[in-house]
């Protein structure tokens, strides 16, 4: 019970830094510190494996490939805070009223309280067997899902060669002169 | 006062909210992809609190596991789109992000 209590403020509090945080390093820490109390969270919901996969998948790439892109990008990654419009505005205070709602909803309806669980739930033996045995299709299709995503963003952050960029202004040109001989051949037809 | 399934619940609808207004009033692309990753987070504590609630079975756990595979993929293919953005308008404000307008 504590530690549902001290976890749950380290991921509120991580997630507030997160949003309202002015540099982007420091909102990638807040994001750190929320993934960490989060992971103490599945431990305490007896999802040992998850907790372990979400250091090593979150803390250890999301973060990291955060960290490299904002050290990439430098000094531009400061963007100064909007003012918002009125019609964002309007949606923040529909959310924050659909949260309250739900919290409403979630302590007076929800007395649930857990039992007991078996011995190997949510170990890597526990499940790991699940995954395999029931759900090796869609683990498949994540494998390939990661591939693509791969091959993606490394086509799109590449950027183009010397070659790439001479072929796509000439091409550029040549579209150009096309739309404009048709723009005067519709012209003409119009006029006569 | 013992902890339950609702609790679970209140806070994962915090946090789901917390990263909901945090997409819509930021500007900045990377924190924006940050407050996808924290709705995405809230949804994972929701599927592994009811889970927990029955343990005979692993659904809930096996979800989870696929959202933190997908969320990912998408912070790659995210965080390369910001670094083709930035190359093309050296900001990485989304207000500027307006190439495909009109």
């Amino acid at each position: 019970m504590t530690l549902f209590w001290v976890c749950a403020a380290f991921a509120v509090a991580g997630a507030i830094g997160t949003v309202t945080a002015r540099r982007p390093l420091r909102a990638a820490m807040s994001l750190l510190v929320h993934i960490i109390a989060l992971a103490g969270l599945y431990l305490g919901l007896h999802a040992e494996l998850l907790a372990a996969l979400q250091l090593l998948v979150y803390a250890g790439a999301i973060v990291v490939l955060f960290v490299f892109v904002i050290m990439l990008i430098g000094p531009a990654t400061w963007v100064p805070s909007s003012t918002g419009g009125l019609s964002l505005r309007a949606m923040s205070v529909a959310v924050i009223g659909m949260v309250a709602s739900t919290i409403a909803v979630a302590l007076g309806r929800y007395e649930a309280f857990f039992g007991k669980s078996p011995a190997h739930y949510g170990t890597v033996e526990g499940l790991g067997g699940a995954l395999y045995r029931e759900a090796w299709v869609p683990f498949e299709l994540v494998s390939i899902t990661l591939l693509v995503a791969i091959v993606g963003a490394v086509a799109v952050a590449r950027g183009r060669t010397p070659e790439e960029a001479a072929r796509a202004r000439q091409l550029r040109h040549e579209r150009a002169a096309a739309n404009a001989a048709l723009g005067d051949a519709a012209g003409s037809g119009g006029n006569s | 006062m013992s902890i339950g399934v609702g609790e679970y619940l209140a806070l994962a609808s915090v946090l789901f909210g917390t990263g909901a207004v945090g997409f819509l009033v930021r500007r900045n692309l990377l924190i924006q992809l940050m407050s996808i990753e924290l709705m995405l987070n809230a949804v994972n504590v929701v599927w592994v609190a009811f889970n927990r609630f029955y343990p005979e079975r692993h659904d809930g756990q096996i979800m989870a596991f696929f959202v933190v595979a997908i969320a990912a993929a998408e912070a790659a293919v995210g965080l390369a789109i910001v670094i083709s953005l930035y190359r093309l308008r050296k900001t990485v404000e989304t207000d500027k992000a307006d190439a495909l307008r009109h």
